[in-house]
């Protein structure tokens, strides 16, 4: 068994608005997932799918391979979006309190904490109270009481908001080690950058449908279209750049004088490019010929605004 | 149920560690107690400030019956003019003067009577004096249809029916009142207990809301299991303020009592405030047989069976109305927002209140009474007042106890099972203030 996770025909519905619609997905072990979508698209009711706070109306989701039920809660952590600690309560009360509700005894639960807190030095905030933290600080803790029982899926919904950069990337090497451990990783988030340094696989969700997943290098190359960057060494440029867009498509041309230098963008039709690099070596000299891979920003607005009704 | 105890042990010590809880719990029977003594403090201060009056009387009648009491002191003038009288008494600073003029009969006399006085008097001091003339005038028309004084005070002795059910139990009047006002002391109980409690637990499901901690909460437990855990933790913790506010409620009172022990006997006498000859007769003579009756009635009292219903109406109706409590926090963002909610949950319960004490006073198993007594809204207030009456022959039939109790406990199942619903939608919504028609649309979710 390969996934952790898979949903199959999953729907739901709230009154007349439709949440989720026949949405299938597998995240493989032991990778991170990313889970894209645009605001309101429906992420956030499959989350709280595969955490069983609500419940699909049609389809199922599998767990480990088994229909998923109430004691996989104990093995999945789940940091959500929208998340807090009881101000009134001290913060090692607290976490001892969550870590119990997940099924830890209290013993295990103290030794782990011990060791997660003297990990992100932050062992000193065992007797503050919660209404005394920085937004930051609690969402370190936060981040400790998802991981602490040590889950098989773990499920983070923008972690790392309310971070400072420094802070977020302590996290982020967590998250890395955690999946090195053997965890599963399902990832939401609209920082594209951190998806595209963190996620293997993704899928996309918009106006409650799946409109793309797979693995994310996958995609990409399915997301190429033959655009390439030239850059060429030409004494004359309007007759390569004439005889170029009787057949291509060309953008961004630009002309350095001094070096003579050529720099454009071309569409070709094919992945062929011998014809058009002859063409080219024989007009001049290629300093540079590079296939554009569209970054997981582009693929998201180019798909997103595609496919919307 | 290991996370239930969780839930419940975490509602309980955060409710319990709160500072205002504690200084709630601590400061009530000081202040409750320190008003009552304080009320009692004013009222032997307002004894002790004896009226003092004086009478001229130039009339051969009335000669024996102004006399000094506990509250009132008499000063006699005697050969001095009505206007050396008034004079003197205002000087003095004196109450008031009785001016009783001379005259032919005692009723020509009683006609032409005055009471001068700086402000004017007291409705009840103007009672007790009327009753002095009354009492005289009274026996003067007796005497005229030939009857003697000794006769008149033969005749106005009070007479009181015995009273029985069928099966030969004796009643004891004025039980059908104590039962009531024990019965509706526990009804009241009640009502605080929901009112103050079930809004502890709206306002701690609200805190989860804004402080965004549920759904990290409701990754872990089912909603449901939040929600039993909130409202039972919360009344425990209520439980143990209500002893804490019952024990050392008593004891401060049985302080407080001591102090004033002898004034609290003083009091129950002291509304004559005028010398009255026939009214000391009648109070001593009753006064020994009340005490006995009054406990007669006090084992009378059903305690056991009203004390195992107590908790059944108790617990039902708790949980009834805390688990709408715990819906409308799930349902809001704000403790403002509540405020449209509340009215509807809040007067089923004055209702039966009113109902209790009106109805139920007066008639204890008319129609009214078993009505309310079996809607399950107002039956943990309205039953338990009848109850005390007992359950059977001359109480509560049994069918209706049997009915009563089904209703709330299906009530109980269907209005736990639609909060819950409503609850768990709840929870997760931001933002928005909600209707009844969303409160609706999330049934159905």
């Amino acid at each position: 068994m390969n996934t952790i996770l898979a949903a199959k025909g999953v729907s739901k519905k709230f009154g007349d608005h439709t949440a989720l619609n026949n949405v299938s997905l597998e995240i493989p072990k032991n990778c991170i997932y990313g889970l894209l979508g645009p605001n309101g698209a429906g992420k956030t009711t499959l989350i709280r799918i595969i955490n069983q706070i609500t419940y699909p109306d049609t389809g199922t989701v599998f767990f480990d391979g088994e229909p998923l039920q109430p004691e996989h809660i104990a093995t999945i952590g789940y940091l959500p979006e929208e998340r807090g600690l009881y101000k009134s309560m001290k913060v090692g009360e607290q976490a001892l309190y969550l870590a119990q509700l997940k099924g830890l005894s209290k013993k295990e639960a103290t030794k782990r904490l011990k060791y997660w807190f003297d990990r992100l030095d932050i062992g000193d905030w065992w007797n503050k109270k919660v209404q005394e933290l920085s937004k930051g600080m609690a969402q370190k803790i936060q981040f400790v009481v998802t991981v602490l029982h040590q889950p098989k899926l773990l499920i983070f919904d923008e972690p790392f908001s309310g971070f400072d950069p420094i802070n977020a990337n302590i996290i982020k090497d967590e998250i890395l080690h955690l999946k090195e451990e053997g965890a599963s990783i399902i990832f939401s988030t609209h920082r594209m950058e951190s998806v595209e340094e963190l996620c293997e696989y993704i899928a996309l969700i918009h106006q409650s449908e799946k409109i793309l997943d797979g693995k994310l290098s996958d995609i990409k190359k399915q997301y190429k279209n033959n655009i390439f960057n030239v850059g060429l060494q030409v004494s004359e440029k309007n007759d390569v750049l004439q005889k170029l867009e009787e057949k291509h498509k060309i953008w961004t041309p630009s002309y350095n004088k001094e070096d003579e230098q050529l720099d454009f963008k071309i569409q070709l039709t094919s992945n062929n490019t011998g014809a058009l690099l002859g063409y080219l070596s024989e007009k001049g000299k290629v300093n540079h010929f590079v296939e554009t891979i569209p970054s997981a920003n582009d693929i998201f607005i180019q798909t997103v605004k595609s496919k919307t009704k | 149920m290991g996370k239930l105890g969780l839930i419940i042990k975490r509602e309980y010590l955060a409710k319990v560690k709160n500072k205002s809880f504690i200084i709630m719990t601590f400061l009530s029977p000081i202040l409750m107690v320190g008003m009552v003594a304080l009320v009692l403090y004013l009222a032997m201060l307002n004894d002790s400030d004896k009226k003092v009056i004086t009478v001229l009387n130039e009339s051969s009648f009335f000669k024996e019956d102004f006399n000094s009491t506990e509250s009132t002191s008499v000063i006699r003038f005697k050969n001095i003019s009505l206007e050396q009288a008034k004079d003197s008494t205002e000087q003095l600073g004196h109450y008031g003067l009785v001016f009783i003029p001379n005259g032919n009969s005692l009723e020509e006399v009683a006609n032409a009577s005055y009471f001068f006085s700086k402000e004017s008097p007291t409705d009840g001091f103007l009672d007790d004096l009327e009753d002095i003339f009354q009492y005289r005038l009274k026996q003067k028309r007796l005497e005229h249809l030939g009857v003697s004084p000794e006769q008149y005070s033969a005749i106005s002795k009070n007479f009181s029916i015995h009273t029985a059910t069928f099966q030969g139990k004796e009643n004891l009047k004025g039980l059908n009142e104590l039962n009531a006002i024990i019965g509706g002391g526990f009804g009241y109980l009640i009502m605080m207990f929901i009112i103050i409690y079930g809004s502890f637990v709206m306002r701690s499901v609200i805190e989860e809301k804004t402080s965004r901690v549920i759904e990290v909460i409701i990754s872990s437990v089912k909603p449901f299991q939040l929600m039993m855990g909130k409202i039972i933790g919360t009344s425990l913790a209520g439980v143990t303020q209500f002893t804490i506010w019952v024990l050392s409620g008593s004891l401060l009172f049985l302080v407080v009592f001591l102090i004033f022990d002898l004034d609290v006997t003083a009091l129950q006498n002291g509304g004559t405030n005028l010398p009255q000859a026939q009214a000391i007769q009648v109070a001593s003579s009753g006064m020994e047989d009340n005490v006995q009756k009054f406990a007669e009635m006090f084992v009378q009292i059903p305690w056991v069976s009203l004390f195992s219903f107590f908790l059944v109406y108790f617990i039902l109706g708790y949980l009834i109305y805390s688990s709408i409590y715990a819906a409308i926090g799930a349902a809001v963002d704000n403790e403002t927002d509540t405020q449209q909610f509340m009215l509807p949950v809040i007067s089923p319960l004055m209702l039966a209140i009113y109902v209790g004490f009106i109805s139920v006073f007066s008639n204890p198993h008319g129609p009214v009474a078993v009505g309310f007594s079996l809607f399950p809204l107002t039956s943990p207030i309205v039953m338990l007042m009848r109850l005390s009456s007992g359950i059977g022959e001359g109480g509560v039939p049994v069918w209706q106890l049997v009915v009563s109790i089904a209703l709330l406990l299906v009530t109980f199942l269907s209005i736990v099972w639609l909060a819950a619903k409503i609850y768990r939608i709840g929870i997760l919504m931001y933002g928005k203030k909600p209707s009844y028609k969303d409160l609706y649309k999330w049934l159905k979710y």
